[in-house]
């Protein structure tokens, strides 16, 4: 689904800080991204959702040379893909049932067209009683639960999470990371990035270890 | 107490109506994702309110210029006039006389008539004084000819027959005062226009600032759009929505201050028209009302400073979101 071929960046004239990436994450595969703070990991999770560009090599997503993407093709390769970022990113005048109903606002739909799709899903993630809650009054936990849900309310190909678990207590993780299990087990290739070793020694997953800016992978 | 109660128990019904029609309302419009309270609105509309407000000023001078300056043209041409110069051996009388018979059965003229001596009297009382003997001093005297501004005559011939009967007759047709006339009015016009297009352009130039300044405020609602696969338009949109609704608001005030005034000025000239002030208001542009054209000028500015806010801010946005690095607009 995603496919990296010698991949290098760098920021201005600097240094790369990723040399010669070469992974592919597989359909319905799940993996951990790792590696030391400052490794990079952000940084490839960027280029991993088109919000970033490589400065070499070749990056296939979806079956399109990102080299070739126009502006235009973005936002439909974008939908395919949920992203859950560290910092949640909710937006502070929505209401969790309009945080997570956002990207299917974008996509033109009404709202009676999605309201009991938008509605199952907060309930799956246990915020049903946060339907109406803003992200202000929320806990880092209920936040994180909610980005999940925003990015997941489409049924994406692939899902890129950030640090998930980085604000939540560990039972709260391991809820979390059942979730994403449970999500890779009806279809959607699994990308996280964590350097919790607790939550990836718990499942035997792939790991992609990102260290000195080069990538070893671990099956 | 008991008919308050009463009174309120009678609209409870009207009462529960209302909010759940205001609720309804509020559950069928989903909450703006670009908040309302984070796009500057106030300042801008009060700038917007002054720009339509100048620039109604200028579509009603410009109105009130070219209707006037039409109406003068209209009764400077309905109306020629011939002067004869007084000589020695010249009998006036029979030179008016003449005059008077070669215009009237000039086809296109609908009346001749000279200048009583009363008349000319008054005319020249201002430099001569009063109680004026005509008899006594070689003064020039007029015949007003009026014609028929559908047909009127040839002057050419008429001015051709003229100097053959009555040598000492000069006939003025008043052409190069309408020229001079329409001249004028149409630098004012095109004054005016310019002034117009100024005004424009500035409130233009308000709405690209304001709008960056929307958009730089909004940086995480824009990124967060962005991730979630929202095409450019549909973020143009958020802001658009805004933007036009404050045009709109503001060309609205802006555009009512200045109706306000139009006809303020016109209860004044109207009230005062005995005043010296108000004469010489009257004097220059008739009743000083803007007529229906200024109105609809007035109507069509409030309509297009909206649409003109509503654009702009369109515009500038896809602009700014194209300026975003292609795959990186998370990261600027």
């Amino acid at each position: 689904m995603i496919k990296f071929d010698n991949v290098g960046l760098r920021y201005d004239a600097g240094h790369e800080i990723l040399s010669d990436l070469n992974f592919e994450i597989r359909k319905q595969s799940f993996q951990f991204l790792t590696g030391p703070s400052g490794a990079g990991k952000t940084s490839l999770l960027r280029m991993l959702f088109l919000a970033l560009r490589p400065t070499r090599g070749a990056i296939t997503v979806l079956g399109r040379d990102v080299a070739t993407l126009s502006r235009k093709d973005l936002p439909s390769i974008r939908r395919r893909i949920g992203v859950v970022f560290q910092d949640f990113r909710l937006l502070d005048h929505l209401t969790t049932f309009e945080n997570v109903a956002l990207p299917l606002r974008v996509r033109g739909r009404t709202e009676a067209s999605y309201r009991q799709d938008v509605t199952d899903l907060i309930e799956w993630v246990g915020l049903g009683e946060r339907m109406n809650a803003f992200p202000v009054t929320m806990s880092g936990g209920e936040k994180q639960r909610a980005a999940i849900a925003r990015a997941l309310i489409d049924q994406p190909d692939i899902l890129l999470a950030d640090e998930p678990t980085g604000n939540v207590d560990p039972p709260m993780a391991r809820r979390l990371l059942r979730l994403f299990l449970e999500l890779n087990r009806t279809g959607t290739a699994v990308v996280i990035a964590t350097h919790d070793f607790g939550l990836m020694d718990q499942i035997g997953a792939r790991r992609l270890v990102l260290g000195e800016g080069r990538l070893a992978i671990e099956d | 107490m008991q008919s308050r109660t009463d009174l309120l128990s009678r609209f409870q019904p009207t009462l529960d109506r209302v909010r759940t029609m205001i609720e309804h309302r509020r559950a069928v419009r989903p909450t703006p994702i670009v908040p309302p309270g984070n796009v500057a609105g106030r300042a801008l509309v009060i700038t917007v309110a002054i720009m339509t407000f100048l620039a109604s000023l200028t579509v009603g001078a410009v109105t009130l210029v070219s209707e006037t300056a039409s109406e003068w043209q209209n009764d400077i041409a309905s109306e020629i006039t011939v002067q004869i110069i007084p000589r020695d051996d010249l009998d006036m009388d029979a030179a008016l006389a003449a005059v008077e018979e070669i215009a009237g059965r000039t086809p296109g003229v609908t009346s001749a008539a000279r200048l009583t001596d009363a008349a000319t009297s008054r005319l020249l009382e201002p430099w001569l004084g009063a109680g004026l003997e005509l008899g006594e001093l070689p003064v020039p005297r007029l015949v007003i000819i009026a014609i028929d501004g559908e047909a009127p005559p040839d002057f050419d011939a008429l001015r051709q027959e003229l100097e053959d009967k009555v040598p000492q007759a000069e006939l003025d047709d008043h052409r190069a005062w309408v020229s001079r006339l329409v001249s004028m009015a149409n630098a004012m016009i095109l004054t005016g226009t310019g002034v117009l297009v100024l005004v424009l352009v500035a409130t233009a130039l308000t709405v690209v600032f304001a709008t960056r300044g929307a958009m730089a405020g909004n940086k995480q609602i824009v990124e967060v759009l962005h991730f979630v696969g929202a095409r450019s338009e549909f973020i143009a949109e958020q802001f658009q929505r805004h933007f036009l609704r404050i045009g709109l608001l503001g060309a609205l005030s802006g555009g009512a201050c200045a109706v306000c005034l139009f006809w303020i000025m016109g209860l004044w000239t109207a009230s005062n028209r005995a005043r010296p002030e108000a004469d010489q208001i009257s004097a220059l542009f008739g009743s000083f009302a803007i007529g229906w054209t200024g109105y609809l000028g007035v109507a069509l500015l409030i309509a297009f400073v909206g649409l003109v806010t509503g654009l702009t801010s369109r515009f500038t946005v896809l602009k700014q979101l194209s300026l975003i690095d292609m795959l990186s607009p998370v990261e600027t």
